[in-house]
């Protein structure tokens, strides 16, 4: 097994000094440990504010981590430590190898909810129409009236942006995903929809870290689950 | 290394050998020397960026910011430090200090492999000069001497701005302010650069107009590749444009990372004061 693991966190922690407020220290999470093998799922469960998006954006180098290491293999066999490469090095895994699925979707107004989900595959060197092709394919899936392909998501509703937010974060998928509560805003069809999406991607040989809520979604689809405690 | 600076400052005023040190982030008279009253507006600035990496510079007026990148098109003299470009080397096979340089390689790096696009297109553009006799006088010096080949590639880049090309020879003055950046733009590609430098370029124009020039920049930078370095006052600027960002304060350099860290973990006091004032 370790010779296919894709993340390595070790005692990852993080505390925020917010000097605006005379420099008061707020705990955000802290002895982070797991360990994902390629092709599987961690789900990070735990009660609100325990710190479970932090750990993702600490991975994700949006959150600069106070401690401990978050090792990532690559493809070609190096190994990289997400707390510590330089910002060039977190651009360029970005870009290839690790994706972010964010819990609400921040993108321009003025870009078509087709044209943002094909855009990865844009990205990656595929011709634009083949992409939209690909990008319909994607949304029908995911129940998305073909009505709504030419508008800006940013007028759709919460759940219809919560899937289009997943399409445009699975349809080219990097080797590992952050998910943030990937099916909070869905009902169960759609959820079970996404679901089976993520099980195609382990499949594929994709990593996945997840936030879930829900017991039975961590049951059907997770392979390592990691508790995630507030601190008291 | 696309670009690389190494305590690079620059100071107005006589200068006491001490300014530096004297002054900056924490001292406590700001940017001016307690000793000699010299203003130091850029204060031993470490800075490299990357072949095609998008740069953000934030920091409030006076920070230094435009100074920055003046020193670096070498619109100003830099006081002290050293700049490195592209590997560039001395003939002892050395890394070249691009501020030592003949000033005739000077101007062709200025000429061909950077661009600047002002915040007042007075700077950036000749007013005498039509559209396309500005975009051609780049394309001249990126060393470009045959008219047929400057003719069409100013109308190549004059359409990429989504200008009609029956306006070409109109003068800068017969251009709205958003067309006028438009046309800074086109000159400024024109010489396909490496580096573009970019000083609050859609500062004062109306919001609509704003985004299609923010939009336009994006869409260029993907589609040719090269590295900018932005200076803003505005965070959705920066935001929307940039992979990392660079925080001044007193010409000092506090704090440089990914933007989106900037913006949602800034550690540096100041640069949490400048996010906590975004609206």
């Amino acid at each position: 097994m370790s010779t296919s693991c894709k993340l390595k966190v070790v005692n990852l922690a993080k505390s925020f000094t917010l000097h605006t407020l005379g420099g008061v220290r707020v705990h955000g999470f802290s002895g982070i440990n797991f360990s994902l093998p390629k092709g599987q799922l961690l789900a990070l469960s735990g009660p609100s504010g325990a710190g479970k998006s932090s750990i993702l954006k600490t991975i994700y180098r949006s959150y600069l981590a106070s401690d401990g290491s978050a090792l990532f293999h690559r493809s070609d066999g190096s190994q990289v430590d997400l707390v510590t490469c330089t910002e060039s090095r977190v651009l360029d895994l970005r870009r290839r190898e690790i994706g972010f699925v964010t819990q609400f979707l921040k993108i321009l107004p003025r870009v078509s909810a087709l044209d943002t989900v094909a855009r990865p595959l844009v990205e990656i060197g595929m011709p634009a129409d083949e992409a939209r092709t690909r990008a319909e394919d994607t949304l029908r899936r995911l129940a998305i009236r073909p009505e709504l392909f030419p508008l800006s998501p940013l007028t759709f509703s919460g759940g219809e942006q919560q899937r289009v937010n997943i399409a445009r974060g699975i349809i080219a998928p990097k080797e590992l995903l952050l998910l943030d509560e990937p099916t909070a805003s869905l009902d169960e069809k759609s959820s079970n929809t996404v679901l089976d999406m993520l099980a195609e991607l382990k499949q594929q040989g994709i990593a996945m870290v997840a936030i879930f809520h829900d017991q039975k979604k961590i049951d059907r689809i997770a392979d390592i689950c990691v508790p995630v405690e507030r601190e008291q | 290394m696309l670009l690389e600076l190494e305590a690079v400052s620059k100071i107005y005023g006589i200068g006491c050998g001490e300014c530096c040190a004297l002054t900056g982030e924490t001292g406590a008279g700001g940017a001016i020397c307690p000793r000699c009253a010299s203003v130091v507006a850029v204060n031993q600035v470490d800075l490299q960026v990357a072949e095609g990496e998008v740069l953000g510079v934030v920091g409030e007026s006076g920070s230094g910011k435009s100074t920055l990148l003046q020193l670096i098109y070498q619109d100003q003299p830099v006081s002290s430090g050293r700049i490195f470009f592209n590997g560039m080397l001395d003939q002892k096979g050395e890394r070249q200090d691009i501020l030592t340089l003949p000033s005739t390689l000077k101007a062709r790096l200025r000429g061909r492999d950077m661009s600047m696009i002002y915040q007042n297109p007075h700077r950036g553009l000749n007013f005498n000069f039509s559209a396309g006799g500005n975009i051609a006088e780049k394309i001249l010096d990126a060393n470009e001497r045959n008219y047929q080949t400057i003719r069409s590639r100013a109308l190549h880049f004059f359409t990429k701005i989504e200008m009609p090309p029956s306006r070409i020879d109109d003068y800068p003055d017969a251009f709205s302010g958003g067309q006028q950046q438009r046309i800074q733009i086109a000159k400024a590609l024109s010489s396909s650069p490496r580096l573009l430098l970019l000083d609050e370029p859609t500062t004062g124009l109306d919001v609509s107009v704003q985004a299609r020039i923010l939009d336009l920049i994006k869409a260029l930078q993907r589609e040719m590749g090269f590295a900018m370095i932005v200076v803003s006052h505005d965070l959705g600027v920066i935001n929307h444009l940039t992979d990392l960002t660079l925080v001044m304060k007193n010409g000092c350099l506090v704090e440089y990372g990914l933007t989106d860290q900037i913006l949602e973990d800034p550690q540096h006091a100041y640069t949490q004061l400048l996010v906590s004032s975004k609206l």
